[in-house]
């Protein structure tokens, strides 16, 4: 074992320069896959039945895709599309990239938030002659939303632990710097374990947070019965 | 064979066109029909009952005067206006959105499950269709709906989330809330179906109430006969899709030679107790 520690405090700086880039990262492809996922979640409520069909399918694609040949489709053959083609920065092409493979998962979860609210609330909605829009605003999505924020943090988190793959295209995240670093002194053993210890520190207490929140989410679900709210009474 | 009543007479003084007018609806969910050609028309401020044995349609009934449900075929009149069609270069189509909202605000409903909104205050709950739909000051929508609440007796529960009252409270709440918007026909989906036994008379104390005031045409659907008796001009017994029986309630519930509805008042009365 050779492991050095004034490598690792002089690597250390170095990494930690490219900390920002990655958080930064995660958050805007994270807001592109929240924006992103609610899009699917309203085209595949519109009935119609070629359009769901085929945005089922281009869900499907896009989840069975691995991102990384995302990534390098967008970076590099997007380009040469005719027509619709066009170059994206590195750091553009990881926001849309990862933020729209992580949005057809998150559109699941927006979609089982808003099968959580009962038959019953739209009908009641109904009957007091709200508009459709006042209906999802005032009514559907207070209670569908709530109940998904664990989950949609937990998506977070995973994004989070996801966006090393931008390093591939050359954003210069803490995985790219400690590349650089390991490749400039021959060496990758102290830098490569500071990005391992980074990405530690940063998601274990934001699974912690989530998980507390998830907690918290079930005491105020019992507390307020909203799941069985609309089932009623079993005859 | 319906019959038609001399609402006159019972009423007293009333206007002759009917605020609702079923003409021969048909309804059929898949294969299965369930109206086969409904006839039926509600006065302005008359109180009927629709009782039958389950899946003979009454639920259907009022789900599509509040445009839950769309009829496979013949038209709802509303105040002289067609429900689910609409006038469009001289040809009657298929009803969108805003010609169904223009109409249903006349038109309100309590629901078996009380479908009050879980993350409203009970106050809220009443207030929020008033300040939104009707356009109402706050302020006014709050003063109403406090008086409202009062009626029903929960002018104390205004701060309290619906998770936190009993059944029958929720349905009065769920009373109160469709009543604040002032409808011409009030629509009651087996209000106390859900309910425990116990509770059950404080939610038909305050339709009871209601009724007393007169204006409100109700269509009530419900398996509480005696009560059915007590409040309705007039008794609907619907049998497999079809009006089977109709007259006052004595002549429904006491004088009928009907053979389906006697077998069913008979098992229902054994069966229930009620």
């Amino acid at each position: 074992m050779n492991w050095k520690w004034d490598m690792f405090f002089d690597a250390f700086p170095f990494v930690v320069q490219g900390l920002w880039i990655t958080i930064a990262l995660t958050f805007a492809s994270y807001l592109f896959a929240l924006l992103f996922g609610f899009m699917w979640t309203f085209l595949k409520r519109i009935p119609n039945k070629p359009l769901n069909w085929l945005v089922t399918w281009v869900m499907e694609f896009i989840r069975s895709t691995p991102p990384l040949v995302q990534l390098f489709f967008i970076f590099y053959a997007w380009p040469m599309v005719p027509g619709i083609g066009m170059t994206l920065s590195p750091f553009t092409s990881a926001i849309v990239g990862i933020g729209i493979h992580y949005s057809t998962y998150i559109s699941e979860v927006y979609r089982s938030g808003i099968e959580s609210v009962g038959k019953g609330q739209w009908e009641a909605s109904r009957a007091l002659n709200f508009t459709r829009w006042q209906t999802w605003r005032k009514v559907i999505l207070p209670q569908a939303l709530p109940p998904t924020i664990p989950m949609l943090g937990n998506y977070l988190i995973i994004m989070f632990k996801e966006v090393p793959l931008a390093s591939t295209i050359g954003v210069t995240g803490i995985l790219h710097m400690a590349n650089t670093y390991g490749a400039h002194h021959f060496r990758y053993l102290e830098a490569l374990t500071i990005v391992a210890i980074l990405f530690l520190v940063l998601s274990y207490p934001a699974a912690v947070l989530v998980r507390k929140l998830e907690e918290k989410m079930n005491r105020r679900f019992d507390k307020n019965e909203i799941l069985k709210e609309d089932k009623g009474v079993v005859m | 064979m319906p019959q038609v009543m001399d609402k006159e007479v019972k009423q007293g003084v009333q206007q002759d066109e009917p605020i609702v007018k079923y003409e021969n609806i048909c309804k059929s969910f898949g294969d299965l029909e369930v109206l086969k050609g409904i006839d039926l028309d509600i006065m302005p401020g008359e109180k009927v009952a629709l009782i039958g044995p389950s899946g003979s349609g009454k639920t259907t009934i009022i789900r599509m005067l509040m445009t839950l449900e769309e009829p496979t075929s013949g038209n709802i009149i509303v105040n002289g206006k067609n429900l689910w069609k609409m006038n469009k270069n001289d040809h009657l189509v298929r009803a969108n959105d805003k010609h169904l909202r223009q109409i249903r605000g006349d038109i309100g409903m309590v629901f078996q499950h009380f479908n009050l909104f879980p993350h409203m205050t009970i106050l809220e709950n009443c207030t929020t269709a008033l300040i939104h739909v009707k356009k109402m000051e706050k302020k006014e929508a709050e003063e109403r709906s406090m008086k409202m609440l009062e009626k029903v007796g929960l002018g104390d529960k205004f701060d309290a989330y619906p998770s936190q009252l009993s059944g029958g409270q929720k349905q009065r709440v769920a009373m109160a809330r469709a009543l604040v918007m002032r409808p011409q026909v009030m629509l009651f989906d087996e209000v106390t179906s859900a309910l425990d036994p116990e509770l059950v008379g404080e939610v038909l104390e305050v339709i009871r109430d209601i009724a007393k005031d007169g204006e409100m045409a109700m269509i009530l659907v419900t398996h509480e006969m005696d009560f059915a008796q007590e409040i309705a001009d007039r008794v609907v017994f619907l049998d497999n899709g079809v009006i089977a029986e109709e007259g006052t309630p004595e002549e429904v519930l006491e004088k009928s030679n009907n053979e389906r509805l006697q077998s069913f008042l008979h098992r229902f009365r054994n069966g229930n107790g009620v």
